[in-house]
Order: C-alpha cells, then structure tokens, then sequence
C-alpha cells in the first residue's frame, strides 16, 4: 500500500516534469551514441595483468558481484531481485556470455552505460543501476573494470523480468529523472576537475591527497550514499543530506556523519579494519546489507581503505548543541514496573541466549575481538532495527570467507521475547534513553522482509 | 515450576528460568540425544525441534519455549524401532563417531515435515548450520535424500 502510493505519487512528480523535459529530453536520450564515440578511450597499458588487477580491485570497491550475483548464483551472471519502493528489479548479467551478458558489448557501449545509464541496444537502465555515481569515474578506470569482467568466464543466464509499478515500468520516463537527477558534467579526469576538499584537510599533501582519492573513490566506484543518503519520492538521493543515514533492505545505513558521536568515536584505524574486515573492534561486525559490502572490500588494497576512511572522517558533523540532552533523557529512561518486568525477561533471555558469546567474560569476547555490546552501534542507534535484525537473522555464515558469525533467532524466539531482549540491550548497555518497541513493531519487521 | 512439552509428554520441572533447553532435557528429563558441542549456537549438535522448528536448544532459555511442543531424536523411534529417517541413517552408515548425529537428523527432519521430497540444493541449504568434523556428509545428505524419496 504504502509503495503504491509512493508509486503514484513518482507518476505525477513524473508527469509533471514530462512536458518540459521532452523539450530538453534528446540530449542524453539520443546522442548516447554520438557521447560514446567522443569519450576518449585510453590506450592499452603495457601490462594487461595490471590492467586486469585494477579492474579486479576496481569491481571490488564497487561490489559490483554483491548485486550482480543471484542467491546461490554463479558470479556476475545477474538476477538479483532489488527490492526498491517502485517494485522489484532484477540485475543483468554482466559475464563476457555474447547473448545473455555483455560479450558483445564494444568498451564505448559499457563506457556510456557507466556513464549514462544507456544499455548497448539503447533502451534505458533503471537508477538502481549506481550510474549517477560511476558517471564520475575516470575512462581509465571504466576501462580497467571492463577488462576484468571480460576476462572472466561466460555465463548464460537472463534475469527474470522486473515487476515495476506503472508508470515506471515505462522506460523512456528514466529520461526525466536522469535531467533531473544524473549530474555527468563532473568529471574526475585531469586537473581542473579536480576536487576542493571542504572542509579542507590539514596536514601534508600526502594527505590532501589521500582524500582526493578517497572522495573519488567513495563517491564515484563505491557508491557508498546509494544506501547511505536518504532518498526522495524519485527515489534519487537527497543531495542537501548527503550521508545522513537511509533504510536499505530493512536495515539502517547509518548515517556516516555521525561517526563521531558513536559510543566511542571511529578512528582512521577503527574505520579502515570495518571497511577491510568486517569488523572493528570498537564497534562491532559489518551484518545485513554491509557484510557483503566488506567482504568485497576485503579485495581493495589498504591504501584505498585507508583513502576511504581519510575522507569518511571529514565528512563529520557536529552535534547539535543541546547541552540540556542528558537531563530529560533520564528523566524519560525512568522504568515503569511494566518495563522492568520486561527487561528482567530480557535479562532471562539473554543469559540464555547471548551471554555465551557477549557476556563479559565470554571467551568470544577475548578471542578474535568481539567488542562489548557497549560500544555496539547498533544498540545505542536511535533506532532498534537494526539490533532486531540481527537477532532475527544473525550474521550468516559463508562457507569459504572469513569473517563473524552470529546464528539467527528467527525461528527461536517469538516477538515478544525479541522486543524484551531488546529492551533489555538498550537498558543494559547503552545510555541513550529507551526504545519504544513492542512485540507489533518485531512482527512488522519480520513480515518486511522476510517471506511467510 | 514451568511445564515443558517433550515427545508429547508434559513434564513439570523446577528449574532456573534462564536454563537453556538443553541442559534441561539432558539434565532434568535424561534425555542424552542432544549433545552439548559448542554451546555458542555454531555447531548444531543440540539442535531439537520446537514447535514447527530447529533450533538450537543451548541458546534457548526453558522459559522462552512457552506451550511450544520439543521434539527431541528420542521422539521419532529407539534402537528397536527406528523411524524411517534415524533407518535411512543406519542404512547409510551416516554417522563416524555420532556426535553430530542426532542434531543432524533433527535439522533434517524439520525440513522433511515441511518438504516431503527436497532437493539436493534444499537439503544443502537446509543442513549448513550443523557441523560434522568427522567428514560424513555424503552419507548425511543421501541418508537425508532417502528419506526423503521413502515419503
């Protein structure tokens, strides 16, 4: 219901902008071709296995596999169902296979797709599709990650057919929002586009360098504000709120200006072991969307991490100044006996469930840096979902990576033993006052994304 | 005092809430087929069905089972009576040392109330959260797909 409504309310948005961008609409529509002929195409370096090693780190900072990938899919071969407010799109198969991937795609074909969001035989690509973001790259860059993807195997396999809501299973109105939207005058190439960093990075040029290359990176291949910034009714991320956090998949990304109000603040280092491991020891492990994320990362080189990271920091905003926050926090974490009783079951529950892996003298808490669920973001979070995801699905385990795991509860616990728990979390380990949650808002979620 | 559900049986037990199911079930009720591997919800030597689901029973307080009916390995046939999946079991030679066993067929039978007849991609995905150290899952999974077929 709510989808349908946002839907109908991105039909009259569209239709609204339909009169005056088909006065503008032939520029990015139909001269994609004239645009792939003139984009200057970088001569073959000496060395295409270095070539290939950058496309590889390339796709890896830009998770291309993680959507790229069905459920027990071979890689890259697409069908990946993106569940996004407009319907269900699924992704393409981007293997070198001549009829159901993109072998025959010539570098200008995947050069305008990176760029325009424009597929080989000129129909339009859905925004799900980070174009917006890979308009930034460098050729030498989109180059390189075309020849890592076509030095990979062929495979056959068509995605199954989107299920958008109407109007927007209309193709050509993608023209509308890429005038509205997709910003590719901005090009990272050569000197003069280069970035001002703002606020200005202090230190030595090796320094103001690293954030240069982090903000290409971030912005341009990693794409990080897809999930990270929130969206409008267009489903185009809101750019005056760049970062500030967003609903992905059922989980929070949370905001990434806020790194420094977190129970402890993130450090260079704390920030650059989540990005390259999965987990910081400070923190706690990447889970939901993210884990996929840092597991491709785990193929980045450590100075593009540690880019990252540089500019991640100076993303920072303050807090706003409410010097009076603690008080009525307090005040309004006062215990009703119907709370404490629920937080006393929650307390049951977790030394049953939890405490043998975050209590604070388990051994999982000392071997392999497991953080106190003090510092946990997830449990001081404004919001509960994402510690209810994780009870609900735990972080899987994938035979043949590394990484954390924490089994799921989905089927162990019912609702209400899931909002006590929470509610216990919150009051044991976190000073920020208590959630409100009941045992409706743990079954509204579990319907949200799970199936029956 | 709580009342628990086991193998059709209620027992009244007095026991700390917090207890997990599985030191009950062992403990108080003698029922030695769950086994106590990890005790961190990683191995799935404890797993036992309660309500419709596996579950691993040494990260579940008794107090969190509520009405919900435990079926343990016990539940589904003995030594002079082996149900149909703990014979497929047998005729497979699906265990080396056992440990893992009754966890194993537990898992697997939760799958087989709900999918009679799985597929080999099912079975897998079904039975990835129990370990077997002793290498015998070959014989699982066709122990598993016997059973299945026998339905």
């Amino acid at each position: 219901m709510k989808n349908r409504s946002i839907g109908l309310t991105a039909w009259l948005c569209a239709l609204a902008f339909v009169a005056a961008a088909l006065c503008r609409l032939s520029p990015p529509l139909f001269a994609a071709t004239a645009m792939a002929a003139e984009a200057p195409v970088p001569s073959a370096p000496a060395d295409k296995t270095a070539m290939l090693e950058h496309g590889a780190e390339l796709s890896a900072i830009g998770d291309c596999v993680v959507c790229h990938t069905a459920k027990q899919g071979e890689p890259f071969a697409g069908g990946r169902a993106l569940d996004t407010p407009f319907g269900t799109i699924y992704s393409n198969n981007i293997t070198p296979d001549r009829e159901t991937g993109i072998g025959a795609w010539s570098l200008d074909d995947f050069i305008r797709s990176m760029r325009r969001g424009v597929s080989r035989d000129g129909h339009l690509l859905y925004p799900a599709f980070p174009y917006p973001h890979f308009t930034h790259m460098t050729d030498a860059d989109i180059a390189a990650i075309y020849a890592y993807l076509m030095s990979r195997d062929a495979v056959q396999a068509v995605a199954p057919a989107n299920h958008l809501i109407f109007p927007l299973n209309f193709r050509p109105l993608i023209a509308v929002w890429n005038l509205l939207y997709l910003h590719p005058d901005v090009e990272p190439d050569g000197e003069a586009a280069t970035p001002t960093p703002t606020p200005t990075p202090t230190g030595p040029a090796s320094h103001q360098a690293q954030w240069v290359r982090g903000k290409y990176l971030i912005d341009g291949p990693a794409h990080c504000a897809a999930c990270h910034t929130p969206m409008n009714l267009l489903g185009a991320e809101k750019r005056d709120d760049a970062f500030a956090g967003n609903v992905i998949e059922g989980w929070q990304a949370p905001a990434l200006t806020t790194l420094l109000r977190a129970p402890e603040p993130w450090t260079h280092e704390q920030l650059a072991a989540y990005l390259h491991t999965g987990l910081a020891d400070r923190h706690g492990a990447a889970a939901g969307p993210m884990h996929p994320v840092t597991q491709s990362l785990a193929d980045a080189s450590a100075a593009d991490i540690d880019a990252m990271a540089t500019y991640l920091l100076t993303l920072q905003t303050p807090a706003a100044p409410r010097s009076a926050d603690t008080a009525p926090q307090q005040a309004q974490a006062r215990t009703t006996p119907a709370d404490s009783a629920r937080i006393q079951n929650g307390a049951t529950l977790f030394s049953a469930a939890c405490a043998s892996c975050h209590a604070a003298h388990a051994p999982m808490t000392t071997l392999g840096g497991r953080p106190s669920l003090a510092l946990s973001t997830a449990v001081s979070a404004q919001d509960p979902r994402n510690v209810l995801q994780l009870m609900l699905d735990g972080i899987p385990i994938e035979p043949g990576t590394p990484g954390a795991y924490m089994p799921a509860f989905a089927g162990t616990l019912s609702d209400a033993q899931m909002a006590d728990l929470a509610a216990f979390l919150r009051a044991r380990f976190s000073s920020q006052p208590a959630w409100t949650l009941d045992q409706a808002e743990v079954e509204k979620l579990r319907k949200e994304t799970r199936e029956p | 005092m709580m009342t628990l559900l086991v193998n059709g049986v209620p027992h009244s037990l007095d026991i700390d809430p917090s207890t997990p199911l599985l030191y009950a079930l062992r403990n108080q009720l003698g029922l030695h087929g769950a086994k106590y591997g990890c005790g961190l919800g990683q191995c799935g030597a404890c797993t036992v069905i309660v309500g419709d689901q596996p579950v691993f029973s040494c990260l579940l307080p008794v107090s969190a089972v509520g009405t919900r009916a435990v079926r343990t390995i016990e539940g589904l046939g003995g030594t002079e009576h082996p149900g149909r999946l703990q014979q497929a079991f047998i005729d497979r030679q699906a265990a080396q040392c056992g440990y893992c066993i009754a966890g194993m067929v537990m898992r697997a039978q939760s799958l087989l109330e709900r999918v009679p007849s799985p597929t080999d991609e099912q079975i897998r995905a079904h039975m990835e959260p129990n370990l077997c150290r002793c290498g015998t899952h070959m014989r699982i999974l066709a122990a598993i797909r016997e059973a299945g077929q026998a339905t």
